[in-house]
Formats: C-alpha cells, sequence, structure tokens
C-alpha cells in the first residue's frame, strides 16, 4: 500500500467537477471536503483540467489547504502543499451517439438499430444500401454527426459481402473525425456476414478500431443482438464515455489510471453489497447518462442509459418519457408548453440549478422518469437477473408504465443506494427518498440510503489504489441512511386497510392510497407487519412478517400506494394527492420538515 | 477565486476564422494557398460517373440478342436522350414494327449482343465544394479540400437547426425586444432575416416561403421548432433536418430579447454577406450554431479576449427562472453559503437588474455578457 496521508480525488462528470479531499488522522482515513464547479468541456475553455483546477480551487478555499501547484494539482506533496495521491474519474464525454450501417433497410439495417437502442445508444444515423442517397451524400451525412461509434452489420451468414465492402468505402472516405481526443480511433463494431470481416478489415485499414462479434442477422429469420449490444456498452464504458477535450493533459496528472465513472461507482456498489449481505440496487444519475448498478445473489451487473440525465440528456428523458409523463409527478400546475421551454433552456446551458420551488420539483419529477426508464433499460439489459423478461425488446420496454416492477425481483431487494446530483445534493433527504421510491417502487422491506456528497465514483478509484481506505472512507462519511420502506404489493380500493404495522412501541395501519412517515434514527427497532389478504410484504400474500428494520435521515417510510403505483387520472385529484405524498414525509420544498 | 458560471457565447466584431472545405469524395482542389476567394467560389469539384442502365433491348424489339446489333439505331458511343429509339425492327410488310426507347439521356456505352442488351451511361454529376466564406486559402488538402481564412464578424448561437445557409443579413424586428410576426414579413429573398425576441412557427414558415435562406432571433418556443422541423428533438445534435431556412437561436427558449450587443453588431452588419450554419451538438466538444460575417480587410481592432472572471461590476444574464432573460450587473459576490428558495445552499451573486431591483441568483446561472 502506497503511504498517502492527503488524497485529493476529482470525478469530472458531463456537467459538474467534484473534488474531494480525504486526510489519514490518527490513523484513519476520513473525509475532510468537498469543493466543485462547472465542467469545462465547451468553448472558450475546452478543456477538462480547467474544471479541475477550479474544484480544486475551491477545496483549497473550503479547507485552507494548498493542493494546486504549478498549474495543475501538486503530486508528490512538497511540504503542506500539494497532495500524496491525485485520482480522477471521469464521464465528462457525455452521451452516445451511433451511426449504424446495414445492407437492407427492412433487414439487417433494423436490427442493428434495435442493438444500437438497446445498448442505450441515439442512432443518429442509418446508412443502407437501399436508402436512396448516393455515395457523397452518405459521406457528408457522416463527416457532419461526428458519432462515437459505428455499429456495421449485413448480410446474412453466407450472404451478401459486396455491399459490406462499398458501405465500408463509405465510411473509409468519410473518415469521421472523432469529437474529441485527436488520435482516438473510432471503433467500428463489426456485427455482419463473417466472410466478409478480412474484407472489411483491409479497407478499413488503421484508420479505425476494428472489433469483430457475431452476426447480428444471422439468417432472415433469426437476430442474435445480445453480443453486438454488450459490445457497445462495453466500448462506451471504457472508451468513450470518460474521454473529454483535455483527457490527456488530465491523464499525466493522475496517480494512477483515469476511470470510467460507472466502472468506478461499480466497484463501490460491489463492496457494499458485500458489507451488507442484502441484494442491492444502486444508481448514479448524472447529467448525460444514468447508471444502473444490481447486484442480486452472486450477480452484479452495471448498465449506463447513455442518453438519460439531467441536463445534455434532459430533453431526451422528456422525448422518451413524453410530457404528460413528466407533469404527473408535478403536485402543481405548469403548461405543457412552459414545462418543454424550460427542459430545452436547461438542455443549452446545463451547468444552471433551479432556484425556484417550482423549478426544484419540475427537475425532481423528470429525474423520477429518467430512473424509471433506466431501470427498464437495465432490466433488458442486464444478464442473469431474476425474473427478466429476456424476449422484451427496447420498444415494449419504454412503453410501459410502471417501474421497474416485473424486469427483476424488487420484493427481494435489500437496499438502494441513490447516487448523483439530483439525489446526493437534493436539498432535503426526504426528496431523494421519494424520487426513488416513486421510480422505482420497491416492494415490501427497503432500506434506502444516499451518497451523501456524491462521492462513491472517487472512493471507487481509490479503492483500486488503497482499498482500506475508500472502505473507512465509505463506512464512515459515504452512505448516508434515509430510512426504510414497507410496500405492500396488492391493489385496494381507497382508504380500505392494506397493512397493519408495529414498530417498536408505536402501532397502527396503513391504508390504500396513504403515504405515512415514522422519524426513527438509523438503530434497529422490533418491527411486526400484517398485511391484509391479497396484500404480501416478502412472506407471501396475506403473511405476517417479523423482523427489526430501521430509519435514517428519513425515518420508516408505510407506502399503501400499491404496486404498480397508479396516479390519479383526474389531474386535479392527482395533483392533490402528490401534494398529500410529499408533504407526509416531509418533501415538500418550504412545507414543513 | 475559482471561476463558477456559465461561459458565453462569442460575439465579435473582428476575429480569425478559419473554415475547412472538404468534398465528400476524392476529386480535384481548384484552389492554391494564396488565393483570394468569394463565398461562391468553387474550391474542390468531383465528378461522380453517371448510373449505368442496363436496357434489354433485344427483348423489347424481339429479336434474337445475336441479331441486336443490325437493328441498333444509334452506335456505341452515341449520345442518346430520354426516348431517343435504340433500335427497331421494320416488321413484315410495314406492319408489325417495333422499337426500343431509351427510358434515360446519356451516352451509349455497350451493346452486347451475347445478352441482347445495351447499356447507357447517364451523363457524369459534378459535385462541388464552395469556399462558404470569403477569405485566403491557407492550406489545400490534395484531392479533397482547401482552408479558407478570413478575418470576419462572429456570432454563436445557442442553438440552431438546419445546415449551411448564405444570404444578406436583413433586419426584420425593428428592436431587439419585438417578435417576429407573420405579415410584416415582405420580400427576403435570398437574404438572412435578424429578429428579436420570437417568432411563431408561422412566422418561420412565411419567411422559408419568402425565400429567407436563415432566420437568427432571440428565442423561439419549443413549440415552434417542433412545427418547423415536425418532430421532437431528443438529443441536442443538429444540421441535418431538412428545413428551407437555417434557424439561429442566440439565447433560448421561450420569448427571450436578443442581447443588445448581438443585435448592435447585426444591425452594424447588415446588408453584407452572411454564412451562417445552424449544426450544433451539445455535448462535450460541444458545436454551437454560427453566424459569420467577413471583412475585406482587418478592422485593426483585434479579437478582445472574452472576459472570463465573475467579478463585481461585470455585466451578467440570469438564465433560469424565476428572472430568466434578466440582464444587469454584479453587485455584491457573498463568498458564503446562502439559503435559496429550494433550501439548497449555494453560491450566489447580488444582482442590480437594469430597472433597478436587486435580486440574488446563484452564480451557476448567471452568463456573462461581453462588452
Amino acid at each position: 500500500m502506497p503511504d498517502a496521508s492527503r488524497i485529493v480525488a476529482t470525478d469530472c462528470g458531463s456537467t459538474t467537477t467534484k473534488a474531494i479531499l480525504i486526510e489519514r488522522v490518527k490513523g484513519s482515513y476520513r473525509l475532510r471536503g468537498r469543493g466543485e464547479a462547472p465542467t469545462t468541456v465547451e468553448g472558450p475553455f475546452d478543456d477538462v483540467t480547467v474544471g479541475v483546477l477550479n474544484a480544486v480551487g475551491e477545496l483549497e478555499e473550503v479547507t485552507g489547504e494548498q493542493f494546486l501547484r504549478d498549474g495543475r494539482v501538486g503530486t508528490p506533496r512538497q511540504g503542506d502543499a500539494g497532495a500524496d495521491l491525485y485520482l480522477s474519474t471521469s464521464s465528462a464525454g457525455g452521451g452516445l451517439q451511433m451511426l449504424v450501417t446495414g445492407v437492407v433497410k427492412t433487414m439487417t439495417a433494423e436490427s442493428a438499430q434495435r442493438a444500437a437502442l438497446g445498448a442505450g445508444a441515439i442512432v443518429i444515423d442509418v446508412i443502407e444500401v437501399d436508402d436512396g442517397r448516393e455515395d457523397h451524400e452518405r459521406v457528408a451525412a457522416i463527416r457532419s454527426i461526428r458519432p462515437d461509434m459505428i455499429l456495421m452489420a449485413g448480410g446474412t451468414e453466407g450472404g451478401a459481402v459486396q455491399q459490406l465492402l462499398d458501405i465500408t468505402e463509405v465510411l473509409v472516405a468519410a473518415d469521421p473525425r472523432p469529437r474529441l481526443t485527436k488520435g482516438f480511433r473510432l471503433p467500428v463494431i463489426y456485427a455482419g456476414n463473417s466472410a466478409a470481416i478480412d474484407g472489411v478489415r483491409q479497407v478499413l485499414g488503421d484508420h479505425f478500431d476494428l472489433i469483430a462479434v457475431d452476426n447480428l442477422r444471422p439468417t432472415l429469420e433469426r437476430e442474435h443482438l445480445g453480443p453486438a449490444r454488450e459490445e457497445i456498452h462495453r466500448l462506451f464504458l471504457e472508451h468513450v464515455m470518460a474521454q473529454a477535450p483535455g483527457y490527456d493533459k488530465l491523464l499525466t496528472w493522475t496517480s494512477a489510471p483515469v476511470m470510467s465513472t460507472p466502472r468506478a461507482v461499480g466497484e463501490m456498489v460491489q463492496l457494499a453489497a458485500r458489507e451488507e449481505g442484502a441484494d442491492v440496487l444502486a444508481v448514479d444519475i448524472g447529467g448525460a447518462t444514468t447508471d444502473i448498478f444490481s447486484v442480486f445473489g452472486d450477480q452484479f451487473n452495471r448498465t449506463v442509459s447513455a442518453n438519460l440525465g439531467m441536463s445534455y440528456s434532459v430533453s431526451n428523458v422528456m422525448a422518451e418519457a413524453g410530457v404528460t409523463n413528466i407533469r404527473r409527478w408535478l403536485p402543481l400546475p405548469i403548461a405543457d408548453r412552459e414545462l418543454r421551454n424550460r427542459l430545452r433552456n436547461k438542455m443549452i446551458r446545463p451547468t444552471t440549478i433551479p432556484q425556484s420551488r417550482e423549478d426544484l420539483l419540475l427537475e425532481q419529477a423528470v429525474a423520477r422518469e429518467a430512473l424509471r426508464l433506466a431501470l427498464a433499460h437495465h432490466g433488458a439489459l442486464a444478464s442473469g437477473l431474476k425474473g427478466v423478461q429476456q424476449a422484451r425488446t427496447m420498444a415494449d420496454v419504454f412503453t410501459q408504465t410502471a417501474g421497474g416492477a416485473g424486469l427483476m425481483d424488487l420484493m427481494s431487494l435489500g437496499l438502494i443506494i441513490g447516487s448523483g446530483g439530483i439525489l446526493s445534493h437534493a436539498p432535503r433527504r426526504a426528496q431523494a427518498a421519494l424520487m426513488m421510491i416513486d421510480a422505482f417502487q420497491p416492494e415490501g422491506i427497503t432500506r434506502l440510503a444516499v451518497d451523501s456528497i456524491f462521492m462513491m465514483p472517487q472512493l471507487g478509484v481509490l479503492a483500486s489504489v488503497l482499498p482500506e481506505a475508500a472502505m473507512e472512507v465509505f463506512r464512515r462519511d459515504c452512505l448516508i441512511p434515509l430510512g426504510t420502506v414497507i410496500a405492500p404489493v396488492g391493489k385496494a380500493k381507497e382508504g380500505e386497510t392494506v397493512m397493519a404495522w408495529q414498530i417498536g412501541e408505536q402501532s397502527g395501519e396503513v391504508k390504500a392510497g396513504q403515504l405515512l412517515l415514522l422519524r426513527l434514527g438509523a438503530e434497529e427497532v422490533e418491527a411486526v407487519f400484517e398485511p391484509r389478504r391479497g396484500h404480501d410484504v416478502g412472506e407471501g400474500r396475506g403473511k405476517r412478517w417479523q423482523g427489526q428494520v430501521s430509519g435514517g435521515a428519513v425515518g420508516v417510510i408505510l407506502d399503501g400506494r400499491g404496486r404498480p403505483l397508479e396516479l390519479p387520472s383526474d389531474d386535479d385529484l392527482r395533483m392533490a394527492k402528490l401534494d398529500e405524498w410529499v408533504r407526509a414525509i416531509g418533501a415538500m420544498p418550504g412545507g414543513e420538515r | 477565486m475559482p471561476v463558477a458560471y456559465t461561459p458565453g457565447l462569442r460575439v465579435t466584431a473582428d476575429a480569425t476564422f478559419r473554415a475547412l472545405r472538404r468534398l465528400p469524395m476524392r476529386g480535384e482542389v481548384l484552389v492554391r494557398v494564396g488565393d483570394a476567394v468569394s463565398a461562391e467560389t468553387v474550391v474542390a469539384r468531383a465528378e461522380r460517373p453517371g448510373n449505368l442502365h442496363t436496357v434489354r433491348v433485344a427483348q423489347m424489339i424481339q429479336v434474337e440478342p445475336q441479331e441486336l446489333p443490325a437493328h441498333m439505331a444509334v452506335g456505341v458511343g452515341a449520345v442518346v436522350q430520354e426516348a431517343d429509339v435504340l433500335a427497331r425492327t421494320q416488321g413484315m410488310w410495314g406492319l408489325f414494327k417495333s422499337e426500343a426507347k431509351s427510358p434515360v439521356s446519356g451516352t451509349v456505352e455497350e451493346i452486347n449482343a451475347a445478352s441482347g442488351h445495351v447499356r447507357i451511361r447517364e451523363a457524369p454529376r459534378r459535385i462541388e465544394t464552395v469556399a462558404h466564406i470569403a477569405g485566403r486559402v491557407t492550406e489545400v488538402i490534395a484531392g479533397e479540400g482547401a482552408v479558407i481564412e478570413a478575418r470576419a464578424a462572429l456570432v454563436q448561437g445557442i442553438f440552431g437547426v438546419g445546415g449551411e445557409r448564405r444570404g444578406r443579413l436583413k433586419l426584420a424586428t425593428s428592436s431587439p425586444t419585438d417578435r417576429l410576426s407573420a405579415d410584416t414579413i415582405g420580400d427576403c429573398s435570398g437574404c438572412v432575416l435578424v429578429a428579436g425576441a420570437g417568432a411563431s412557427g408561422e412566422a418561420i414558415r412565411r419567411a422559408a416561403a419568402a425565400g429567407a435562406t436563415g432566420l437568427v432571433v432571440g428565442a423561439v418556443s419549443d413549440e415552434a421548432l417542433r412545427e418547423y422541423v415536425g418532430y421532437d428533438i431528443g438529443v441536442a445534435i443538429t444540421g441535418q433536418e431538412n428545413v428551407p431556412l437555417a434557424l439561429i437561436l442566440t439565447e433560448g427558449f421561450g420569448e427571450l430579447p436578443m442581447a443588445q450587443r448581438t443585435w448592435d453588431l447585426l444591425a452594424s452588419l447588415e446588408g453584407q454577406l452572411a454564412a451562417i450554419n445552424g449544426a450544433t451538438q451539445i455535448r462535450a466538444g460541444v458545436i454551437r450554431p454560427e453566424i459569420i460575417v467577413t471583412h475585406k480587410q482587418t478592422t485593426g481592432a483585434g479579437e478582445s479576449e472574452p472576459e472570463q472572471s465573475l467579478v463585481i461590476g461585470v455585466r451578467v444574464r440570469i438564465i433560469r427562472e424565476p428572472h430568466f432573460g434578466a440582464l444587469g450587473r454584479v453587485v455584491e459576490l457573498p463568498p458564503e453559503l446562502i439559503e435559496i428558495e429550494t433550501e439548497s445552499h449555494v453560491r450566489i451573486a447580488v444582482v442590480e437588474l437594469d430597472g433597478g431591483e436587486r435580486v440574488r441568483a446563484p452564480r451557476a446561472n448567471l452568463e456573462l455578457i461581453q462588452g
């Protein structure tokens, strides 16, 4: 283990760059301070390290220490200046936009498009032999869109070869420039007729990074999207997402390789699952992407929804979820036109923050939809999940209105962890709790926690160098227990009793359509839950549950709203209900705590 | 003190601008380093061979393939027009004549006596890349294109749709606070219109129908944008839309007056040729839409360094509700975190709005206004 008593770590998100200071005091590692600044991937800076310097500069102000030296984070430490270690993660590269090529529009090109969409990408153009365009028009189109990655499909096994080579020549002629790091070779995932791979490789030469996977349409009747989808996802996670203007410079500053943010968070989620001994679902919702992590049994899964997020991707959440689905979470009226304009303005000025109560509620409504869609994506993409409906297409997944119910066994879930600005920095912890409950709709008994100050990425990269230090800070300073949600699964008429409960000395009943909060600290207390016939809290329908539950920054939330959660269709009733629920758990900005 | 604000977009009367102009296929570069070019100068050209059409002539006139040459009305190399006779039979006693006509205009490339087919190649098509901006060639990329450099006024918009267009700048409203009304749009053929605070979907359509090549405006509503492009834009990657005029927003969505400085600069350039591009990519490696007006001569002013520090006295625009779009001057920068209406604790600035009112705004919600 390197001797490091002062560690500076940054996470360069697509919107915000966060810096933390970890110090060893009397043999223990603790968080000492945090600073943040907007990420600087736009002009006039066009250099992610400017945001790093600003965030670390703020850390200097907050802690009164000096870390910057010669225009960079100074390592190794000299006297009181600089740090022993400087580490960073990055997701500054933002979303994933792909170009897809195929031979026949209605066949391979459509399959390829489905594979890309399934991996969470936005398909910005589809080039097909029969797309009605001439080669020079295709070249001009490819040049203008600057794709992050290309998926080439076409030809069943034993089928077309020449047409694939023709399309390859178009790619070479277009010579698309990477949008970020110079010298980065654009990845081409080849998932077409295997007989053409040698020819394709020869034509592409060394201008592209060619990766061959199984043919995604081996026969006319069979679609085999898995390998292409997984490769797209892997490449994005490992190579595209962390890239940003100035990334090369950042690499020369850090004491260990820059890690992609989802990889780093994934490390911490796995550690958390081991510590807690429970099935865990974690989310990191950022400006451009939303990452979901799950540990069910021994199975760890990580998915990056590359175009669901709270700033750069906010308009895409609006396009995918629909305005009605966003508006349904608002306890106050707002015209669709106004809602749309506000979200568009957030997209074009991604680093702004809500100042008014109404704006905060709107962002939290968007977050519920982004989380819901990301969980559906996770359920569709992750492998080995209990209850996953493998045959679902993305279209099915995105049109469902309920949360992730049905995609995985939410009843067995022990803990949900929320990270990312909208959750970690929610002005009230109860707001973070309610966003996660509404979006994920956990079933039975589930604990909730948030990453206190959005530091799981930095701890993840620290774990690769000093695992004990990372775990010490994780245990003491990172996870904030919010409490436990008890959600009986079943349907009942408004006002009917769905469950009797006893927690410590207190007892009562939960009615259908009711949300109750019991203030309880993080200590564990004895609890008994008796669901009414037809309702289940984990032991089976109508069966009693007895055990220990704990509270936290929020408390124990008794959720009688049923699963799947259905909102009143009448606007006034819906808003009244939402207002009641938000106030019931003290989540209304300006309202009672 | 660390910088913590949204960087502003470039609005400058004089900057050095470089444009990379490339053919979409290999061809011939027609300019040399040092050449002066106008916006319309063709810098590179390629000829795309015409499409080859196979005509089953023997079958059409009902002769054996080997008999085809004897019946041909035209030979290899002949230039034919659509519907010209390619071959005919005499029939018997003047009856049962048959003819095969060319389905396309082109050149007869082959008469095949084995298959009975005639191949006609359409005329080659010319693909050209123009300079887009007037300036001087500073680099030639063999077989592909050139780099054009010019001193130019440059205005970056915040969002746009539609690709490259050119036209003479024409003010379409009388001030930066006016909305563009459909019924005031007159003759604007070949113009890039400049409007103030907004434009309805109908006004955009009317401008396009009147021949405008572009519209630069403070803001439009999301509704007007959807109506204009015909769908909901999810991720902000634009430029490929099939729209008649390029639309560039300088401020955002809703109804927002164009910044005075932007308006003044564009007004001072009225009547001059502008090269515009609505293409936008809001992600790392951002691309913003541009309006470029090249100078015949440098103004000598040089490009001023954009103001990059949020300090007391700088002019700012608030870019988030509840004061979205308001302009003012920073009068206080409290160092401590302050609770705002959302109950978040953030660093704020106190801004004196142009009307005299003093308001607080998170520093992250301020945009510096240069000049």
